[in-house]
């Protein structure tokens, strides 16, 4: 069997004041309270704000998160933080909405001319410009106030109140296909393209040398007869220039980065792909989902960014990348129950005590890592930091540490939640670029990414899921 | 301490599942009504 490795990483973020209007919760409370969407609008955070967010520049893996400054992060002058920056870049709307429209095949979103304009002029000016379709943008203007009065439309804007153009739905009588939900599918799609243009660039990929990719970002894209049907992946591969690739997507809620990962790993372990992408985009519902909490405590509306991914899974060779320990992959088992300190024991203790590694053999474990920022004012707590003091419990149970080496444990070997608010990208995957410098450089010697994902939401069964996998420094 | 009275029960995925929470407040003498886990990030 092959020792696969992940060979490299990328990390975007779109920000995207002006769709945030359309996220789930945004979209079913601005409509009926004109006076909140005033505040709502009144309190979308600048491109410059946003870049110098310090948990947007750890995220970018520019900074590590156990290196971010005190909070309040908010406030943060952000010294010297630029928008194309470590693994990836920062993307602000106006480029973004071109974005869209460069990787749009079937006219959904129109923009009006000037916007197209200069939405183009800057995307030519960008790093990936030839990787993308900007023939597609010249044709995309139009009227934005006609576009946006069609039957099923849904208006976009820039920022808080410029009408830009407008998402059509494909079928009048297909939800599946409705302007709301080809808005979060396309967004997914250039999001995760943004990524994998990244991946390519950065670390001079060809990217007809890749054979697979593996979708794991949140929407499930598909028609009224199959919903779910996928396959987002392979639209990403083609966009993105590879001709050579076929893909599919990895469905599990939050989790589906890890398992992705997983699979991508044993596709190359047992031979039957040499190259395989995994990518995840953004997800539009996700934005604004906190944003009372946030306008209560006087913050500005902190869910205004898309994450993306990807990362490159190939045959060990480089004597340099991480290697995926497959032997290491913990499942959390149907029948292993529903509490916390289940989930954190199948899928943290069991796989390090079968390994005979141990709790203190792991230098980072990076679990659900939403920023406690944007979680707190909504009455949702610190999440990873209770995850972390659950792996903590269990070290102390296992005589690995004393108690009152808890928090030196969390200090140490946790670290504080940083990623937005987009579950999959919050599940581990954000520490992806941190994971693989670390190990590369020889800072770390074995990270565990831990995921997780609630079944229960789908209403099908009452289980949630994870699995967890480590990577360890190259021999 | 719960005899008599009805009880609610919103577990959290991250924290306390629903299911243990319900054993608590079952143990306690309460009627547990409506117990649910979810997801709050």
């Amino acid at each position: 069997m092959t020792d696969p490795v992940i060979s490299a990483t990328s990390a975007v973020l779109a920000h995207v004041p002006g769709l945030a209007r359309h996220g789930s919760k945004p979209g079913r409370e601005l409509p009926r309270d004109p006076e909140l969407e005033q505040r709502f609008l009144g309190a979308l955070r600048t491109f410059e704000q946003a870049v110098a967010y310090p948990p947007h520049q750890a995220y970018l893996g520019v900074t590590h998160p156990r290196e971010l400054p005190e909070r309040p992060w908010v406030s943060a002058a952000g010294d010297g933080a630029e928008r194309f920056a470590g693994a990836g870049e920062l993307m602000p709307e106006e480029e973004f909405l071109g974005l869209m429209a460069a990787v749009d095949e079937f006219d959904l979103i129109a923009l009006d001319a000037a916007h197209a304009e200069a939405a183009g002029v800057a995307l030519a000016r960008h790093p990936l410009a030839e990787r993308f379709d900007l023939e597609r943008l010249a044709e995309a203007g139009v009227d934005a106030e006609e576009a946006a009065a069609e039957s099923g439309a849904l208006p976009l804007y820039l920022g808080a109140d410029r009408l830009v153009g407008a998402m059509r739905g494909a079928h009048e009588a297909d939800e599946a296909l409705a302007a709301r939900v080809l808005l979060e599918n396309l967004a997914t799609k250039a999001s995760a393209a943004l990524a994998l243009g990244r991946l390519l660039e950065d670390h001079q990929i060809d990217p007809q040398s890749i054979d697979y990719v593996l979708g794991a970002g949140e929407e499930a894209i598909g028609d009224r007869y199959q919903r779910g049907g996928g396959n987002l992946a392979k639209a990403v591969a083609a966009v993105a220039g590879l001709t050579e690739a076929s893909g599919a997507d990895v469905k599990n809620f939050c989790a589906a980065p890890i398992p992705a990962l997983v699979m991508a790993g044993s596709l190359v372990a047992s031979g039957v792909f040499e190259r395989v992408a995994v990518v995840a985009g953004g997800s539009v519902p996700k934005l604004g989902m906190k944003f009372e909490g946030h306008l209560k405590n006087d913050l500005p509306v902190l869910e205004d960014v898309l994450g993306g991914a990807a990362m490159l899974v190939e045959a060990a060779g480089d004597g340099r990348s991480p290697r995926i320990r497959l032997d290491s992959v913990a499942r959390h088992r149907v029948a292993a129950g529903s509490s916390n300190q289940r989930i954190i024991e199948a899928l943290v203790v069991e796989p390090l005590e079968r390994l005979g590694v141990g709790m203190l053999g792991v230098d980072d474990y990076a679990t659900e890592l939403h920023n406690p920022e944007i979680t707190e004012p909504q009455g949702s707590g610190d999440v990873p930091k209770r995850n972390y003091k659950t792996i903590a419990a269990l070290a102390v149970r296992n005589g690995e540490i004393a108690r009152e080496d808890i928090d030196e444990f969390v200090r140490r070997r946790g670290m504080p939640g940083f990623a937005p608010t987009q579950g999959h990208i919050a599940s581990a995957l954000c520490y992806l670029p941190h994971a693989h410098a670390r190990l590369t450089s020889g800072e770390a010697r074995r990270v565990q990414l831990i995921a997780k994902g609630s079944l229960f939401l789908g209403r099908m069964s009452e289980l949630s899921d994870g699995m967890s996998v480590l990577l360890e420094q190259s021999d | 301490m719960f005899e008599g009275k009805q009880v609610v029960a919103l577990g959290e995925r991250d924290g306390i599942a629903g299911p243990a929470i319900v054993k608590c407040i079952e143990s306690a003498g309460g009627d547990v009504v409506f117990s649910s886990t979810e997801c709050f990030v």
